[in-house]
């Protein structure tokens, strides 16, 4: 075909998005090493060039190790989970069953609605003589500081951070689930097979690709987690539901130290981009035709 | 015999995993319904209220400006879908369809951006919305840009939107070209209209990833006035401190227009053919 625009048409089709992809996300990328770099302690409007010291301060920092322990403890507790229990319920949900819109709606529901909400609710049930102890004490137990107790508040907010994704992985794996040919599993029911064999024989191996992509993209929302953790507790008691993102917001809006928060955020930067590009270039090449 | 055992307990565990799913919300709109006459902390925890009333509801309507934080979150989400339909539509046509110099380069720079989590640079885009003085302390309209601005245009938009420009026929930009179209009409008048149902999706799902958003509002808002429902929900536990009858409904109130959203766009969310779509 021949060409019909002219030779600047294409340039004025991108502009506006460049623009504005330039300013939100190319210069402010730039800008984040460079305050990384930059000291604001002194006076926030008089940066002085620093050097290493921001990392060389991270590094010796023992909250930031104990931020990086949390965030590597969300994604090792909520990974597996939100890659095995939604592909359960996609199984379960891939048959001709009654009510099966009913099921998906209700199981979708959290994903839709605001992580505000959802964290209040959860509040509320953790409370200290909330519904959630009332059980844990008819059973016997001790009641437990879900969001007060040190050793329990980070996983009580990962729960619903679990809870608020199963849904969203689910509908990814029925998609998958769909194309898998229904020829394979009629040679399953030949055999005999129970419904374990059948699933880890057939299903795993065809949507393994599907399992890989859960696997990327919901250790990168794991790394991103804020909403909760400010809503919830707040990072506490003593730092111990505080993950990267939140510290990188206390120190830079709460601190405002900018230089230190930055650092950090290049930590994070460099973690997310290696975990992007794996989904980009292994899983993702059909979305964006590479 | 051993089918209907099957059907049974799959029944049995969609039904156990689907009450899970949705008690907290169940937990909250009994707590928003009991009166001060009710002990909302009794054991054991009693499900339907035994002074049932809608007071709670009246209360925190009268108290926070719900509509207010409901109007301004209409704003911004319709800003954020508008801004993208166009933007992300216009910058797909070229990848798409014509030859251009640093094609290749525009189109992976697109593409980096993806990798850039907003977390990661949210302090740098906080200190240009206020260089560009977008901000709520300027004026409303300001305030609304600047919450608007970051997400007026995702490289998620417009990939999905290079995707639905290649699925369309050459033919008709030939037959278009015939006609007499410029390039803009054949972008405006032949390929847009071809390429709705993305546009229906791409819509969707920023109207629901804008919706929630909490991050970045909570960043940059300083007037309550312009507070988005999220943040002027998190604000009723400050407002309230113990009150969790009042945070309770305030709390529903506040997801009774996405829910109605989703209801009536359920088959956007959960037929299984735009997976992936909801940002995580």
């Amino acid at each position: 075909m021949f060409k019909y625009y002219g030779k600047y048409a294409p340039y004025l089709f991108l502009l506006p998005a460049g623009l504005l992809l330039i300013v939100f996300f190319f210069i402010p990328f730039f800008q984040t090493v460079i305050l990384s770099f930059q000291d604001y302690t002194n006076n926030i409007y008089a940066p002085v060039f620093a050097g290493l010291q921001n990392y060389t301060e991270l590094f010796k920092n023992p909250i930031f190790y104990k931020v990086m322990l949390n965030t590597f403890i969300y994604l090792i507790v909520a990974v597996p989970v939100l890659a095995i229990v939604p592909l359960f319920l996609a199984v379960l949900l891939n048959q001709k069953i009654r009510g099966i819109t009913l099921y998906k709606i209700l199981i979708y529901l959290p994903v839709i609605v605001s992580i505000v909400v959802a964290a209040i609710a959860f509040k509320w049930l953790y409370a200290d003589q909330g519904i959630l102890n009332y059980i844990v004490t008819s059973l016997g137990f001790d009641s437990i500081g879900w969001l007060t107790d040190p050793n329990w508040a980070l996983y009580s907010v990962i729960i619903v951070t679990i809870w608020k994704g199963i849904g969203y992985y689910m509908m990814i794996y029925l998609a998958a689930l769909m194309s898998v040919p229904k020829e394979l599993y009629e040679a399953c029911d030949i055999d005999g097979a129970n419904f374990l064999t059948k699933h880890l024989t057939v299903t795993v191996p065809q949507i393994m690709p599907t399992i890989a992509l859960v696997v990327t993209i919901s250790s990168i929302s794991a790394m991103k987690v804020f909403a909760e953790i400010y809503v919830m507790t707040k990072g506490g008691p003593l730092n111990s539901s505080k993950t990267i993102v939140y510290y990188i917001y206390e120190r830079a809006f709460e601190n405002l130290d900018l230089g230190y928060a930055s650092a950090m955020a290049v930590v994070l930067l460099g973690i997310v981009m290696v975990f992007s590009l794996i989904n980009i270039l292994c899983f993702e090449r059909k979305k964006y035709q590479l | 015999m051993k089918k209907l055992l099957g059907k049974i307990t799959t029944h049995t565990i969609l039904i156990m995993v689907c009450i899970l799913s949705i008690f907290p919300f169940i937990w909250l709109i009994s707590t928003s319904l009991k009166g001060g006459g009710e002990n909302i902390f009794a054991y054991p925890p009693v499900m339907i209220p035994q002074d049932f009333t809608f007071e709670n509801y009246v209360g925190v309507w009268r108290r926070v400006n719900l509509l207010g934080y409901f109007i301004n979150s209409m704003i911004v989400a319709a800003g954020t879908v508008i801004l993208n339909l166009i933007l992300s539509s216009l910058a797909a046509y070229p990848l798409a369809r014509m030859e251009f110099k640093g094609k290749k380069i525009t189109f992976f720079a697109i593409l980096a951006t993806i990798m850039i989590p907003f977390q990661a640079i949210m302090l740098p885009v906080y200190l240009i919305t206020i260089k560009l003085h977008l901000i709520d302390s300027v004026n409303n309209l300001a305030g609304y840009t600047g919450l608007i601005m970051p997400f007026a245009v995702s490289a998620f938009g417009i990939f999905l939107m290079r995707q639905a420009f290649l699925g369309i026929p050459r033919e008709m930009e030939e037959a278009a070209i015939v006609d007499g179209c410029n390039v803009f009409q054949i972008f405006w008048r032949v390929l847009l209209p071809m390429v709705k149902p993305s546009l229906a999706v791409l819509a969707i799902f920023t109207f629901i990833g804008s919706w929630g958003e909490f991050l970045w509002p909570s960043i940059v808002l300083t007037k309550e006035s312009l507070y988005t429902l999220p943040v002027g929900v998190n604000n009723l536990q400050g407002m309230f401190s113990s009150n969790w009858r009042y945070i309770a409904a305030g709390s529903i109130i506040s997801i009774i227009p996405i829910i109605i959203f989703f209801l009536s766009m359920q088959k956007y969310f959960i037929s299984g053919e735009n997976e992936g779509a909801v940002k995580g």
